[in-house]
């Protein structure tokens, strides 16, 4: 009773302070001043001279948007499971600065002649938390366990490579048949299907890290659901993890590379709202936030704002089941028609950038010649109204119309509704006679209408899954899983077929040049733009690596610099 | 009494049947898998994942073996949180939101009495106007609103009390002021309007000219009559409030049960839906019970059912 009284007393004082402070705060300090201020105060923390790394606590403090859905990395599906999987756990390789692979518990490995057959070594002081080494066993036990369809795991797809695993997958053959053996307790030998150029970034994703067959085994239902029911193996050990709440990760102690790890704790924290984030952040609680669009503008000159270029790209599937969408000069006029920039500038406002390639600026590169992936072919249909019109014109006649009616599909949150305002206006507006409606739907109606193929355009997104162009062009093959829009172009599927089966190099990697280069002329789709995302670092962090896909960030390297 | 308790428990059970039953067969009209990478997953793929989770089964024999399996008590395991038993995921996550709400309760009630009452007392004052602004704010401005002026103000700004999270007392006080402002509106015009009837009403009359001192009129007498409408409204409040707030839990980072009802939905997660609309429905039909049974104990001219028999 007492404590409600007092509870109460608190609280009549607080709602009256509110209300004086809500009052005096519109009149005086706007939102806009209180960050300048704040903005200095980092500034001369981060430009302080350097002091020896050892006398700053090495503590990151950072957020999540969400609870980790899994521990378990062979049913992880989001990057939030694969992000702190990736901080505790370690593959044969690991992604480094610029998403190098670089060794991880292999400390080499040899590539047959063929380039199907490699051979990894292991590391004698690669560890599990329980002191026991990490052998070959333990990945053979993992990657089978993926495989196997009644594991359930979503990611598996991407140990499709692997000798036999498409046969598993779909349940014509055991796991056991799958191309991993162990020659000895530190030599795994894995065959793969076809020569595959990326493979050494694949075993940095998580679903191919190694799980430790006896540990596993004894766990049975309960393995990964709380600390306790799990071995690590990487830079950073879990020791607490409050379910919805947050987690606390410290430096491994048995990790074989733990000369490089600096930072000695990680703490996150799970703050769903953005706002909140942010408020954390100006009081100095967290160390990294991020943003979203209405909050750049006020952020913008903070030394801490930064903005992150994703490689996902949004852009518009067109139904080719639509006899408009059928014909090629619609498509163009469409793919003309919108300006990108007003997008990338004023709607979404934090850093994304217009999209006019298959695959987004940035994210691979020739393996001789190190020139970017789009570089060959320059961008496709940067917005030009004359050309839209003379298109669009050209089209209606072939179709016979004189108008037509289209409607786009998007999503239903506050960026989506508003792109797809802006995606009408634009349209309707260079493109006369054309009329645009919205359907704007949860994410998950939205795919069910894609699979069954029920809209005219579709703003969609897509992420890489793997280090190479590939996880872009091959969406669009004949009858592809996820093409869905019925575009079908002989040529371009053979192009796809020879990269996936007997090229490889430079060969392979023109290949899949010129194939985005067809499905751009032939304006099979129009990208629209490249996702980036704004935050907010302290400056004072030093080697947090962004990784292209997977986890969002690495943190072995990562350091704290005061 | 007894009896009366046992009937309502048995209608109870009815009623969570056909909630579950309900439900079951709304969940089976949405559209998409609970698959959290659908987008990645071909035709193929999701084909075989419905298979090992028993989701190409007919839906009357899913729905057979789902109530087959709640009778059991086993609410199944969650798609988004993978192999994590709804259950253990509800009881895991109720904690925070019922402390909150529990906490927003008895701020809200006791603070709205208390300003319905000085209301009523002082009425047509500067106290009764007042205490009706506040009362008209509470109710009009919408709580997340509330949530993010007090997180800048008091958290940011003033520093008197930690922005968010969820690890001791003094982490509670913004999330339930801001959680308890509807309840406390609520109270307060309830208790102003009731106060003021009960006190001119006859019993009062006689009680002040048999002497007795204000106070004990007004507590006694008054305040105890007025209580009664109260107590009705409560109750389903109390229901939604204890079982969390989405809109607060996220704000402060309370790692509550609210935004589950959502994203549960969203994401397609059949069986933490089921789950979770079970529970809430348990809370709903325990609270308007209880309800119920205090109803005869607050006001003694309502007798239950049978209970004059």
């Amino acid at each position: 009773m007492r404590k409600t009284k007092w509870s109460f007393l608190l609280t009549l004082m607080l709602v009256l302070s509110v209300f004086v402070a809500a009052c005096s705060g519109g009149g005086e300090a706007t939102p806009e001043e209180t960050p300048a201020d704040e903005g200095t105060t980092t500034e001369g923390e981060a430009t302080t001279p350097e002091e020896p790394a050892s006398d700053v606590a090495q503590v990151l403090n950072v957020l999540e948007t969400a609870e980790i859905p899994t521990m378990d990395t062979v049913m992880g599906t989001d990057a939030v499971a694969f992000e702190w999987g990736n901080a505790v756990f370690e593959g044969l390789y690991a992604l480094g600065e610029n998403a190098q692979p670089v060794p991880g518990v292999a400390e080499s490995h040899e590539v047959s002649e063929d380039g199907k057959v490699y051979t990894f070594k292991l590391r004698e002081d690669a560890v599990w938390s329980d002191g026991s080494q990490v052998v070959a066993d333990d990945f053979i036990f993992t990657w089978q366990k993926v495989v196997n369809p009644e594991t359930g795991s979503q990611y598996n797809f991407i140990m499709g490579d692997i000798l036999n695993a498409n046969s598993i997958m779909a349940g014509e053959m055991t796991p056991d048949q799958l191309g991993v053996k162990a020659i000895d307790e530190t030599t795994l030998e894995v065959t793969l299907e076809q020569p595959v150029d990326y493979f050494l970034s694949l075993t940095a994703f998580p679903v191919y890290f190694p799980q430790k067959r006896e540990f596993v085994e004894a766990q049975g239902e309960n393995y990964a659901l709380e600390v306790e029911n799990l071995l690590f193996n990487g830079p950073f050990v879990m020791t607490e993890w409050k379910h919805e709440e947050g987690w606390v990760l410290k430096k491994n102690p048995n990790y074989w590379d733990k000369d490089v790890v600096k930072l000695e704790e990680i703490n996150i924290k799970v703050v769903k709202d953005v706002a909140t984030g942010v408020n954390l952040y100006d009081t100095g609680k967290v160390d990294r936030a991020g943003l979203t669009s209405e909050f750049v503008d006020k952020y913008r000159n903070d030394p801490a704002f930064t903005t992150i270029e994703e490689t996902v790209v949004f852009w518009f599937k067109m139904n080719q089941e639509n006899e408009a969408l059928a014909n090629e000069n619609i498509r163009k006029a469409i793919a003309l028609g919108v300006d990108r920039q007003g997008l990338t500038d004023v709607i979404l406002n934090n850093g994304s950038i217009p999209a006019y390639t298959a695959v987004p600026k940035g994210f691979v590169s020739h393996p001789e010649t190190g020139e970017e992936f789009n570089d060959k072919y320059g961008n496709f249909y940067e917005f030009d109204a004359d050309l839209a019109l003379e298109h669009w014109n050209k089209g209606l006649e072939e179709l016979g119309l004189t108008e037509l009616s289209l409607e786009i599909l998007g999503g239903d949150t506050e960026t989506a509704k508003k792109s797809d305002a802006y995606f009408k206006d634009q349209l309707e507006k260079h493109l006369p006679g054309l009329t645009v409606t919205l359907l704007e739907v949860p994410f998950k109606q939205r795919l069910e209408l894609d699979e069954t193929q029920q809209y005219d355009l579709q703003v969609a997104g897509w992420g890489p899954d793997y280090l190479d162009a590939m996880t872009f062009v091959d969406l669009w093959v004949t009858g592809g899983g996820h093409n869905m829009m019925s575009y079908s172009n002989p040529e371009f599927d053979q192009l796809i077929e020879d990269s996936k089966t007997n090229l490889t190099g430079v060969e392979r990697f023109e290949a899949m040049q010129e194939a985005a280069r067809i499905v751009m002329e032939d304006a099979a789709f129009s990208p629209l733009y490249q996702r980036a995302r704004a935050v907010l670092i302290q400056p004072y962090i030093k080697d947090m690596f962004v990784l292209p896909f997977g986890p969002d960030y690495t943190y072995k390297w990562a350091s704290i610099e005061k | 009494m007894a009896k009366y308790i046992l009937k309502r428990v048995a209608f109870s059970f009815i009623t969570l049947l056909i909630i579950a039953s309900i439900t079951f067969f709304l969940m089976k009209l949405m559209p998409g898998t609970p698959f959290t990478a659908q987008e990645k997953l071909t035709e193929v793929q999701i084909e075989i994942l419905n298979e090992k989770y028993n989701l190409n089964d007919p839906v009357p024999v899913q729905y057979a073996k789902y109530i087959g399996n709640m009778l059991k008590g086993d609410l199944g395991v969650s798609f988004q949180f993978d192999n994590r038993n709804v259950t253990d995921l509800i009881l895991d996550r109720i904690g925070p939101s019922a402390h909150l709400g529990l906490q927003t309760l008895i701020f809200g009630a006791i603070a709205g009495i208390i300003f319905g009452v000085i209301a009523a007392l002082k009425q047509n004052t500067m106290w009764d106007y007042g205490s009706t602004f506040l009362a008209v704010l509470g109710k009009s401005i919408p709580n997340f609103v509330f949530a993010g002026m007090l997180q800048y103000f008091i958290g940011v700004k003033l520093g008197w009390f930690p922005v968010a999270f969820w690890e001791g007392p003094s982490y509670t006080v913004m999330p339930t002021i801001a959680n308890a402002m509807f309840t406390l509106a609520v109270a307060a015009r309830f208790m102003r309007t009731e106060m003021i009837e009960v006190l001119s009403s006859d019993y009062i009359v006689t009680a002040k000219a048999k002497g007795l001192s204000s106070a004990v009129v007004t507590i006694k007498h008054g305040l105890r009559n007025g209580l009664i409408p109260l107590v009705t409204v409560l109750g389903p409040l109390a229901a939604g409030l204890l079982t969390g707030s989405l809109v607060i839990e996220r704000i402060f980072a309370i790692p509550g049960l609210g935004e589950q009802f959502v994203r549960s939905i969203t994401t397609n997660d059949f069986p933490m839906i089921m789950g979770i609309t079970l529970f809430y429905s348990v809370f709903l039909i325990f609270v308007i019970l209880l309800v119920d049974i205090l109803y005869g104990i607050i006001d003694p001219r309502i007798r239950l059912a049978g209970g004059n028999k």
